[in-house]
């Protein structure tokens, strides 16, 4: 047993978390802070942040994942780190020449008190940042919130720090991506033109984050929201934002900094949610849902229909985070599965608020917790009290998977352990297919593996 | 290897390195790039402040007292103070096994734990949170010892970690609790944390245990972590040869062992950055001598085989020595020969750690594989130039902040385990005892050596050398193998391993010579994008 000290009896906790289901803001920051083109991240606190944010983006995408740090050491700890960030910057410019530095902050720098839009000003004043090149931050305090908070605020300040209203309004609409796969983001702008509709989508990690093997490193890949489109978000009709808790900060400090109204959907995950996002979107632009994506969505029902036998009543236990916890919790409801034990270390009233209504209409019995203590030790826990047909999470999961012998689908972030998750999408109607088949397979492995001689099936 | 025979000047390239760094970095960066020779050994600068906004390897001193020196042992519940992103992300990641001998057994490195800081804790104190979790972790596991780890905020709003250790150990009474103020911003990259580590485990652990260890020649492996089953390989041929290991800092370790460690005869260092205080430390107190071994490569394990062997004196264990070397040998022969026309002539650049740069050479040489280059990412000067260098090296501001134990033998345990005559004899026989050469000995003449090198140093190097295989870590890796040169990672070996000891190498040799000579490396190009081809049509077969 991997986890042999995990107890059947469940004491409550106040001050220990054990086996995190979250981790903090700064790499949320830098992992958004790539989906912008060329854009390079910069991590104001000591080199580990840096570092340890680095390797484990790097080994969940098996890409480079570039960052610089303001390496504190003890003396910028108490004297501030100031001249850290200015030299910084000027190193960055002159060394890896981006057309951005976003700079975001971490415990350390938060805690000393570092003031980062006093800081970047006065970069911007000593003429550190050449003519053309652009300094933006956003606070992302470790110790509130979690990896997605600071996904949110570093969105927040990408967009409030670019989009600028000219007073013309563009016939675009904004698309502001909740935390998802860079191949998430690319079948939300194969969705979005197949409707007819342009977007400007930020922040975009495709062809970032999934670069292909050319024999030369691209520093800044192809891919990422440019500024022109990020300025251009200003001007942009509506948007969506896609998760109340990823992407909704952003869209309210549009609206708030160039009036842009918007609306929050969930990240299109599952059959409702992309049919909701299909929904708002073709409305807002006035265009006709054209055949082919109701096609894609009839393949998705028809499996649904098809395969119902296997997945009805299979009991699930999942862990995440919010915006992509809420959809599948629903496509599991809808594919008459039971998902019983949900855990989120993602803290909050407003996500708390969001699945407990879901869960009250559909599935009142579920156990749900998030927010501190809210950890996958809890969830082995209650899996070894209610046991379940299958589990869904990071590649963290795979140790409770082995030792309560539980079929095990890799879903969320990070993943450690397999590819696939960045090349093809969980969102839209092939995301569906793509889920459904990810869980019957494991599902039906698990039939086959378990059945008597007599009973196993050459047809199913 | 001439290297000035294929390659530009090394000097030059040391310019063009340096060339696009501002005025001021330029001069810093270039004392830690240095053409080496082996004959005087030129001094380079390291264990210096990377300058900000440099993407650099390092990490922190937490990274390296947490994640490297305490993380591989099995029994001691490891709590993190601080928000929660340091916890979570050492969780499991350096591939540290262990093997317990039975289910029975404690193991709690699967998991992480940590106080999970939040901003009232960071404004109120956080200390009441940590002895909250502390107790329950004592309450849910009844560990024999939990350790505690500060990070970055914990030392600045003024927690005493040491204090609430302290008072949950009195507390308890059966579980031994004790602190590291391994903030990250203290040092300059893991290797603070790895000074500190050895502090506290000399501290708060080694010296508990008094019971004599049983067996003749009896042992400490220290600095090896028992990454991809690296310690369990070195078990095997110490089981092979009759050496008893006491213990080992930290791989496959457990507290007991640790706390026993005093007892043995002889401490065998492996990573001399992570671990060489503990070995000087154990000297002074215990009278312990130490040894520089290396058990990466098969000729560099037989060495350090014999120089154990010649250390005991015993002609009973030469000559099982002997023997274990015979019987393995064949096996890595018989591989080497196979793979070394398809390695030989290849080169590689390692930039890694604080001795793994230094000890992979040896089963490249074993390769017939240059290294035309090479570095650590945190190593100090004595790694490079050898330990002659340390009464030179200049303490600096962030050296001073970390705690150098003041250390005297031990009124009662202070055993000197052989005489100043002995020594001096072994000196004579060629057995340096509490000694390290350092990595640029080794090398050849006119390879660069890099401290600390920066990623905009190593695309340049890649681009003037063309390296067969470029060795760094996980940061590393993708960058390397998108301008299609093959990356061994030799942090975590790509999951692979062992690489010490016997069967370590063959594992290596077969590793590298997958890695240089993978078709992939050839299929980078579509055969449209190659000269020549893409116009007309013509059938073209698999087998063509």
């Amino acid at each position: 047993m991997l986890l042999r000290h995990t107890s059947k009896e469940v004491k409550e906790r106040e001050g220990l978390t054990i086996n995190p289901a979250k981790t903090c803001q700064p790499i949320g920051a830098m992992y958004a802070a790539l989906g912008i083109h060329g854009c390079l991240p910069h991590s104001h606190g000591s080199q580990g942040c840096c570092s340890y944010h680095r390797s484990t983006l790097t080994r969940h995408y098996k890409e480079p994942v570039m960052a610089a740090t303001s390496s504190f050491t003890e003396g910028a700890s108490v004297f501030g780190g100031q001249a850290n960030l200015l030299a910084a910057i000027e190193t960055i410019f002159s060394v890896y020449d981006p057309d951005i530095i976003a700079v975001h902050s971490t415990c350390l720098s938060e805690t000393i008190g570092d003031d980062l839009q006093q800081i970047t000003r006065k970069a911007n004043d000593d003429g550190k940042v050449p003519e053309g090149k652009h300094v933006i931050f956003a606070s992302t305090p470790s110790f509130i919130g979690s990896h997605i908070t600071g996904y949110a605020n570093m969105v927040t300040g990408i967009a409030t720090q670019f989009a600028v209203s000219t007073g013309v309004k563009k016939n675009q609409f904004n698309i502001i991506a909740g935390w998802m796969e860079p191949s998430d983001m690319r079948e939300i702008k194969r969705l979005s033109k197949e409707l007819g509709v342009r977007i400007v989508l930020f922040p975009d990690t495709s062809d970032v984050l999934d670069a292909p093997q050319t024999g030369k490193h691209e520093f800044y890949p192809k891919g990422g929201t440019t500024i022109a489109e990020l300025r251009s978000a200003g001007d942009s009709i509506s948007s969506l934002a896609l998760g109340s808790i990823s992407a909704e900060p952003a869209a309210i400090g549009l609206e708030k900094s160039c009036k842009v109204p918007f609306e929050t959907l969930d990240i299109p995950i599952g059959l409702s949610a992309t049919d909701r996002f299909i929904m708002a979107l073709s409305q807002a632009a006035g265009v006709k849902v054209p055949d082919e994506i109701t096609a894609e969505r009839g393949r998705l029902v028809d499996v649904m229909a098809d395969m119902e036998q296997y997945l009805y009543g299979k009991k699930v236990a999942l862990f995440g985070d919010p915006d992509q916890l809420l959809p599948l919790t629903e496509f599991l409801l809808d594919l008459n599965m039971k998902p019983v034990h949900i855990v989120s270390g993602t803290p909050g009233q407003r996500f708390e608020k969001q699945m407990r209504q879901l869960l009250d209409a559909r599935s009142p019995e579920t156990n749900f917790r998030n927010g501190l203590q809210a950890d996958m030790f809890l969830l082995h826990q209650w899996m070894k009290n209610d046991p379940v047909d299958l589990l869904i999470g990071n590649t963290y999961g795979k140790y409770m998977a082995r030792d309560e012998d539980v079929p095990f689908i890799r879903f969320g972030f990070p993943i450690l352990d397999r590819i696939g998750h960045s090349y093809f999408p969980n969102v839209g109607y092939s995301g569906g297919l793509r889920l459904v088949e990810k869980l019957l397979n494991a599902i039906m492995d698990r039939q086959d593996r378990d059945a008597l001689e007599e009973k196993f099936e050459l047809v199913m | 290897m001439e290297a000035n025979r294929i390659y530009p000047d090394p000097s030059q390239v040391r310019e063009e390195l340096i060339q696009k760094y501002p005025a001021k970095v330029a001069k810093k960066r270039a004392k830690s790039i240095i053409v080496n020779d082996p004959e005087i050994i030129p001094e380079v600068q390291a264990n210096v402040r990377t300058v900000p906004g440099i993407i650099t390897q390092r990490g922190c001193s937490y990274a390296g007292c947490k994640g490297v020196v305490l993380g591989p042992t099995r029994d001691i519940v490891n709590i993190v103070h601080g928000p929660i992103g340091c916890s979570f992300y050492a969780w499991l990641t350096r591939r540290n096994q262990t093997r317990t001998e039975s289910l029975m057994d404690a193991n709690y490195i699967p998991y992480c734990f940590s106080t999970d800081m939040q901003e009232e804790n960071v404004v109120f104190g956080g200390e009441k949170k940590l002895k909250i979790a502390i107790q329950e972790a004592y309450d849910l596991f009844h560990p024999k010892s939990i350790a505690i780890f500060s990070t970055c905020p914990v030392g600045l709003i003024g927690d005493d970690v040491h204090a609430a250790s302290k008072e949950m150990r009195e507390k308890f009474g059966d579980c031994n609790v004790f602190g590291f103020s391994c903030e990250g911003y203290r040092g300059v990259s893991q290797s603070a944390g790895h000074h500190i580590a050895n502090n506290g485990v000399f501290k708060h652990m080694v010296g508990r245990n008094n019971t004599p260890s049983k067996g003749k020649f009896k042992l400490n492996l220290l600095g090896e972590y028992n990454i991809g089953g690296d310690a369990f390989e070195i078990e095997r041929i110490f089981e092979k040869v009759g050496i008893t290991l006491v213990s080992s800092f930290s791989g496959n370790s457990t507290v007991s062992q640790i706390e026993n460690a005093h007892t043995a005869d002889l401490n065998v260092i492996l990573c001399h950055r992570s671990i060489n205080y503990m070995g000087d430390m154990m000297e002074t107190k215990y009278g312990i001598p130490w040894m520089k071994v290396n058990f990466v490569g098969a000729e560099s394990t037989a060495k350090s085989l014999r120089k154990i062997a010649e250390y005991f004196g015993d002609e009973e264990l030469k000559a099982k020595v002997e023997a274990v070397i015979a019987e393995e040998t064949p096996k890595v022969k018989a591989v080497i020969e196979e793979i070394l026309p398809r390695t030989k002539g290849k080169t590689a650049m390692l930039f890694v750690g604080g001795s793994r740069a230094h000890h992979y050479q040896d089963l490249f040489a074993e390769l017939g594989m240059t290294t035309v280059a090479a570095g650590y990412e945190f190593a100090h000067r004595d790694d490079y130039e050898g330990r002659h260098v340390l009464p030179n090296i200049k303490i600096d501001a962030d050296s001073k902040n970390i705690e150098e134990l003041k250390v005297v033998p031990d009124p009662e345990l202070y055993n000197p385990r052989k005489t100043e005559a002995e020594l001096e004899a072994l000196k004579e026989k060629g057995l340096e005892i509490n000694g390290y050469d350092g990595m640029m000995k080794q090398m050849t003449k006119k390879s660069l050596v890099v401290d600390d090198l920066s990623h905009y140093e190593s695309e340049k190097l890649i681009e003037i050398y063309k390296p067969d295989i470029f060795c760094a870590g996980i940061k590393e890796k993708y960058v390397v193998q998108k301008m299609g040169i093959p990356l061994k990672q030799l942090h975590s070996y790509d999951y692979g391993g062992p690489y010490t000891g016997f069967e370590g190498a063959v594992n290596f040799y077969k590793d590298i010579d997958r890695m240089v000579n993978n078709p992939v490396w050839k299929l980078i190009k579509a055969p449209w994008e190659k000269a020549g081809n893409g116009s007309g049509l013509a059938a073209s077969y698999v087998t063509q």
